[in-house]
């Protein structure tokens, strides 16, 4: 049953320098990922959930080093990421690939789609010939579902969802083993979400795909994952196995967020007990001491707001960093 | 209660098509060349400029006089239909037409030559500065400031003192020069460029720097980069007349623009046709490339996008 | 005109539609489209792209682009608000219709303090003096939840978070105790949290004041917790009309049983879930038939060749289908 591990983050900080307001004052340090860690198994999908600020774009990133982690480690099939050399990392790309909020951004709109989606493979397979190029290019379209003789249209030509494709297209092309999907479909429309989160389990299972998957959307987080990881202001605040946080969520902020996710059902919505947050989520800038949820959260003490809890295991496959879990 | 899939498919594909997926694929390169077509000062202005440039390079061949050949007999003679010079003569006897269309080309040489110039120094200079940012950037842009600072014209007079007046070394002083400002505005364009998530996609892809620079940030820098070489030449241009009418352009029997302005200028009040000529084809060409540069750049305006 | 007063209809479309001129020819954007909403009533406007959910109320209020031109009726309590002159229609727009956006810095004047921006309503549409625009204003802050408004009054939009602008902008649409308040998406760009916090405000506020309140969304949840009558628009037209309960349960249009069919939840685990095939209409090409049926997974041949109007399919349930009430497992296509 022991799945092999694909991926092992431990400990990992990402920080950056800000510059503060006064004219003589030494720059701020933003923590955006605090202390992070989590072991995602062959095969596995793991949901990234919290609000703007939590710093789950920040953690795909850096997992990928495309921004570079302070502290920690990035145990990659076994070798730490952060201790490779840049051409050795560039090299490891190969097999852990991204595909992005805006899909339109994404793109170079002055390149065409073909070489768009052909660039992971001039870098990672560099003896192919522009001929047998075209043909896995196109092969891979047809897999995503776009039309394989739009090779040569520029990305401003195609809608939204379309664009997603070719992100995606492009992302599994040299067969990666891991994809981080940072908050995929969030820009687009309800009905080609739909579509895109198919396809995207599609592909998953076709290509034995890892996936993390990043996103503020409670549903589709719930649907695509098997496990899922919640952060507030960088710090893991609950994890465990997909159903059961999602069903007995054991730390507060998990729960108000449950409660405030908005369910398309209207009997269920009246008859709800909503828990009501006060505030707004407080500034990376400037972190509570203590619990980083303590400001806002109704079960508080002394300890809350003095020493941050590490987290400690609810019940088999849930952890949650609480001094007043719920079980 | 019968399904109908093949009329179904058929309006699909009908409304597929009819969604915007044109025949021809249109690059953006395509959309601001149509949109260009549609600026009228600017078509006007590209056939005025061809119609200049044509008649500069073809013209000589034309006329039965040289630039650099006196015609003894007619001295200082005003512009007239009836001895061939229709420009009139200058004080050595010389077809001012001739001359005109000559300096004209050598205007011409030298703005190409010194843009063309600017134009790939400061691109790569400005580019990889931008891109590899942090102490290189600062480094590479310190040193620009430092030229920046430089007093451009005495820079240039200098050169032409110690060097003597070669018409090279004008093209390669004022190239030189001009690339700074080239410089600047890509790497200003890089640091913008280098946010956009395609930047990112392609380092997750794997792509090696060097290889981003080329493949992907030069190639949208083409709008930026266009519009400013087309509204440098005439700023050369002007420079070179301006150099030339102090007298440190081009050297005798070589002639510019400038050099004849400047000559036309001291000869005013008897022969007002030595300055009005030269004037007025150096206005025509550096009007016609402001309004094609300015057609440029409303033609790449992203607020249209 | 006695008679709408007694009766609680508040704002009427007849026969309404919205026309854009294009360089391409005249793009419908809302084609004939008629509406009640009652006094205090709770609506919600379902739709994706080119529905045409936003540029309905839009042009009520008077905010078109240019190139847009209404026609037919959108009476306000018995006055049709497109035959106002600017001047007229700005005084209903300040005082009786409000308009609250997704980026409320489309009503927030960044170099202006809030305080300033809050008591010009009062000062222009109800005549009050500056200081007992003020007292109002702040006493409106609290209602919406900011905690320490004295000290939040005088700062400027950039210095407030997302979350807190939105509630000001809610307070500036309220401030005028106007009867009726359009929300256009208001909450897709916040935060899961705020939101609830946002929508409660709403349903508080409206119910409090007895506003009638239309909240435009492409959210079936953010509908499900607020609604109590829903119109779902498709390509410029009303597909469906019915209480929420009865729209949910027992969805008559194709388009809004796929689209239910077609989002995950976050309290169940879905398995089967339905995809909607093709994409968001293009208006300038809307085929001859119903506009949905190139993706409407039921489509038959008299669905091509003419166009359902809306119809009672039930008591106070509306729909423009020939075919309406589709099973479940029609709609459902392979996931």
């Amino acid at each position: 049953m022991a799945e092999r591990s694909l991926l092992r983050v431990e400990n990992l900080t990402t920080q950056f320098d800000v510059p503060s307001k006064g004219f003589f004052k030494p720059p701020l340090t933003l923590t955006a990922v605090n202390n992070v860690s989590f072991d995602l198994s062959e095969g596995r999908t793991l949901g990234i959930v919290g609000e703007s600020g939590c710093g789950k774009s920040t953690l795909g990133r850096s997992i990928l080093r495309l921004l570079k982690a302070q502290k920690g480690r990035i145990l990659w099939q076994g070798r730490n990421l952060l201790d490779l050399s840049d051409e050795e990392m560039r090299a490891a790309r190969r097999d852990m690939q991204i595909i992005f909020q805006d899909p339109i951004a994404s793109l170079d709109p002055r390149m065409t789609v073909g070489d768009i989606i052909a660039e992971p493979l001039t870098v990672f397979e560099p003896k192919l010939n522009r001929a047998q190029r075209a043909e896995r290019v196109q092969e891979i379209m047809a897999a995503v579902g776009l039309v394989p003789e739009m090779i040569n249209r520029y990305p401003h030509e195609f809608s939204g969802g379309q664009a997603q494709r070719i992100g995606i297209a492009r992302a599994v092309i040299t067969r990666p083993k891991l994809i981080i999907c940072d908050e995929p479909v969030s820009a687009l429309d309800v009905s080609i979400q739909g579509q895109v989160i198919t396809l995207l389990r599609k592909l998953r299972k076709e290509f034995g795909l890892t996936l993390i998957f990043i996103s503020h959307d409670l549903s589709v987080v719930r649907l695509i994952s098997d496990d899922v990881l919640v952060l507030y202001l960088g710090k893991v605040v609950e994890a465990g196995d997909c159903a059961t946080v999602f069903d007995k969520p054991a730390h507060p902020y998990t729960q108000a967020l449950f409660s405030a996710a908005p369910i398309p059902d209207p009997k269920l919505a009246r008859g709800r007990q909503r828990i009501r947050l006060q505030g707004d989520p407080p500034s990376p800038l400037n972190p509570p001491k203590g619990c980083v949820f303590s400001p806002r959260c109704w079960k508080a003490t002394d300890i809350c707001r003095t020493e941050m809890p590490l987290s400690e295991e609810v019940r088999p496959g849930q952890t949650a960093a609480c001094y007043h879990i719920e079980r | 209660m019968i399904l109908n899939p093949a009329k179904r498919e058929l309006l699909a594909a009908e409304l597929l098509e009819a969604e915007g997926l044109s025949p021809v694929s249109r690059s953006l390169t395509r959309d601001a060349l149509r949109r260009l077509c549609r600026n009228k000062a600017a078509v006007a202005s590209i056939i005025v400029l061809t119609l200049l440039v044509l008649v500069a390079f073809i013209g000589p061949y034309l006329i039965p006089f040289g630039y650099e050949d006196p015609d003894w007999a007619a001295f200082r003679s005003p512009p007239s239909f009836a001895d061939g010079h229709y420009f009139g003569t200058d004080p050595n006897g010389r077809d001012l037409l001739a001359r005109v269309l000559y300096g004209t080309r050598v205007s011409l040489a030298v703005a190409l030559t010194a843009t063309l110039v600017s134009v790939v120094i400061g691109v790569l200079y400005g580019a990889i500065s931008g891109y590899m940012g942090g102490r290189v950037d600062a480094v590479m842009m310190r040193f620009v400031d430092i030229m920046y600072a430089f007093p451009y014209i005495l820079f240039v007079i200098l050169l032409m003192v110690i060097f003597g007046r070669n018409v090279y070394l004008l093209f390669a002083a004022i190239g030189a020069l001009e690339w700074l400002t080239m410089a600047r505005i890509v790497r200003g364009q890089t640091l913008s460029l280098k946010q956009r998530e395609f930047i990112e996609a392609a380092r997750a892809s794997g792509q090696k720097p060097l290889k981003i620079i080329t493949r992907h940030i030069i190639p949208n820098l083409v709008g930026p980069v266009v519009i400013f070489a087309a509204l440098t030449v005439p700023e050369i241009i002007a420079t070179e007349s301006f150099l030339s009418y102090l007298g440190f352009g081009v050297q005798e029997p070589l002639t510019s623009l400038g050099t004849l302005i400047s000559e036309g200028t001291d000869a005013m009040e008897s022969m007002p046709w030595l300055l009005v000529f030269p004037a007025g084809f150096l206005v025509a060409l550096l009007l016609s490339l402001l309004f094609i540069g300015d057609g440029l750049r409303d033609a790449f305006d992203p607020r249209d996008r | 005109m006695q008679k709408d007063i007694k009766n609680d209809t508040l704002l009427e479309l007849k026969d309404y539609s919205i026309s854009f001129r294009t360089p391409e020819g005249e793009v419908k954007a809302v084609s004939n489209m008629n509406l009640t909403v009652k006094r205090g009533e709770r609506i919600a406007i379902v739709g994706e792209s080119g529905s045409g959910k936003s540029q309905t109320f839009l042009g009520i209020m008077g905010l078109l682009a240019k190139n847009g031109r209404t026609s037919g009726q959108a009476l306000l309590e018995g006055r049709d608000v497109l035959a106002l002159k600017p001047r007229e229609l700005d005084h209903v727009r300040g005082k009786d219709m409000a308009m609250v956006f997704q980026d409320p810095m489309t009503a927030l004047n960044p170099s202006l303090k809030i305080s300033r921006q809050l008591t010009e309503q009062l000062e222009v549409h109800r005549g009050f003096t500056a200081r007992a625009a003020s007292n109002e204003a702040l006493d409106m802050l609290k209602r919406v939840g900011i905690p320490d408004p004295s000290r939040r009054f005088n700062l400027y939009p950039h210095e407030l978070s997302g979350g807190m602008r939105q509630r000001i902008v809610i307070a500036m649409a309220l401030l005028t105790k106007p009867k009726l308040l359009i929300a256009d998406e208001p909450t897709t760009a916040l935060d899961v949290t705020i939101q609830a916090q946002i929508l409660d405000l709403f349903n508080d506020l409206t119910a409090e004041m007895n506003t009638a309140l239309v909240m435009i969304t492409h959210d079936l949840g953010v509908v499900a917790g607020l609604a109590d009558r829903v119109a779902v628009m498709y390509a410029g037209r009303i597909v469906e009309e019915a209480p929420v309960d009865e729209l949910f349960e027992n969805p008559a249009h194709p388009y809004t049983a796929a689209l239910h069919a077609s989002i995950p939840r976050p309290d169940q685990d879905v398995d089967q879930l339905a995809v909607i095939p093709g994409r968001p209409p293009n208006l300038q090409h809307l085929p001859k038939g119903c506009s949905f049926s190139p993706r409407c997974p039921l489509v038959q041949n008299d669905c091509i060749d003419a166009a359902p109007r809306l119809d009672v399919q039930a008591p106070r349930h509306l729909a423009a289908c020939f075919h309406a009430f589709p099973r479940l497992e029609e709609v459902l296509t392979n996931g």
